[in-house]
């Protein structure tokens, strides 16, 4: 299907912007990331296919969520720094009310036999879900023949995965490691 | 009172901390989230832990929602305002900046260094935090199991993880796992 490009330069209202970022967040079960390509792209033509990946390119070099700060690049391009609040109220705020009430449903159920089995399984799965993910990266880091990068991402796994030292500590060592290696080998 | 607000002190400045350091996004953070709150604050047991990552997978919505879980576990509704203001506030203050000016740096030489360097550890830190989240739970064989069928489906097929969070939750129910 090919998708006609947007208007010259598209301004959604301060409550289209929340609309759509709420829809984006209340679709994504597991993967934001298919759901806010089809509602910018496809749905609200509002960025380009080209757009978007330069826009979401940006948000992974960013730490933190990169849903969140595509919310906060999109909505401040359009319509400022509010514009950015909207889009990122939009984006939280109906999956945090979401989130409180299975908590309280938890507080009063959670000690159930049942309920216990079924929170089990989903962790279980979402582990899963993570390995998936792990393995889906690994596949093109460990096919070039670059050996650090692989060394870089099993050093990381064991401090932080095995031997539990502290984040801020392990990437104060292994990041500039790590973007070091890369320079040189560019 | 005074202690309710040491606590959200305490929140802000770890969640503030994790904002900056989640490289990749929120479940890049997961295993030092479990280190801070199980092991050194004593707010979770490992169980609730793994119970709150399951509960923010099964809402919809983006994966850093757990802060907001792990800060009403700990403080009530303010906990869970102060978390994830705290998660998102210095990456999103980031975010606007660096989105007006980064177009001028566009394919400059140390972009493609820094994305080169990220990816591995990014990938590590995934890979940690599959492994904090399956020892946290109470792992049994048929658990084991559930995590590896997963693993598989998810990785050849194209599917919505939320089936497969159903399908592990309804052999939870049925006595299964």
């Amino acid at each position: 299907m090919t998708v006609p490009p947007p208007a010259e330069s598209p301004r959604p209202t301060p409550s289209e912007l929340f609309i759509a970022f709420a829809t984006i967040s209340l679709y994504g079960f597991g993967g934001v990331l298919a759901w806010s390509r089809r509602i910018m792209i496809e749905d609200r033509r509002w960025l380009t296919p080209e757009q978007f990946n330069e826009t979401y390119a940006l948000c992974s070099f960013l730490p933190g969520p990169n849903i969140v700060n595509f919310s906060v690049i999109f909505g401040s391009r359009i319509r400022g720094p509010l514009g950015g609040l909207i889009a990122l109220a939009g984006l939280l705020g109906p999956p945090m009310v979401l989130v409180i009430i299975m908590a309280v449903l938890y507080a009063h159920y959670g000690d159930l036999t049942q309920v216990r089995r079924a929170l089990i399984g989903v962790a279980s799965a979402a582990a899963g879900l993570l390995m998936a993910t792990v393995a889906k990266m690994a596949g093109p880091l460990f096919r070039n023949r670059a050996v650090e990068q692989p060394l870089v991402a099993i050093a990381t796994f064991g401090a932080i995965g095995i031997v539990h030292w502290p984040l801020p500590l392990v990437l104060a060592v292994l990041l500039p490691v790590s973007i070091g290696l890369a320079w040189v080998r560019r | 009172m005074k202690e309710l607000g040491g606590t959200l002190t305490t929140l802000a400045g770890f969640f503030a901390l994790m904002s900056l350091f989640a490289i990749g996004g929120a479940n890049s953070a997961v295993p030092e989230m479990h280190r801070y709150a199980v092991d050194v604050q004593h707010w979770l047991t490992d169980r609730q832990f793994a119970d709150t990552f399951a509960l923010a997978q099964l809402t919809p919505g983006p994966n850093v929602i757990i802060v907001t879980l792990i800060g009403y576990h700990v403080a009530g509704l303010p906990g869970a305002l102060v978390t994830t203001l705290s998660m998102c506030g210095p990456t999103c203050m980031l975010a606007f900046f660096v989105g007006r000016t980064f177009d001028r740096f566009r394919g400059a030489a140390w972009q493609s260094a820094l994305s080169g360097g990220l990816v591995p550890v990014t990938l590590g830190l995934t890979a940690a935090s599959a492994t904090v989240v399956a020892t946290a739970a109470d792992y049994n064989w048929a658990a084991m199991a559930v995590t590896l069928a997963t693993a598989v489906i998810c990785y050849f097929v194209r599917i919505n993880p939320v089936w497969m969070f159903a399908a592990a939750a309804a052999l939870g129910l049925a006595g299964v796992i």
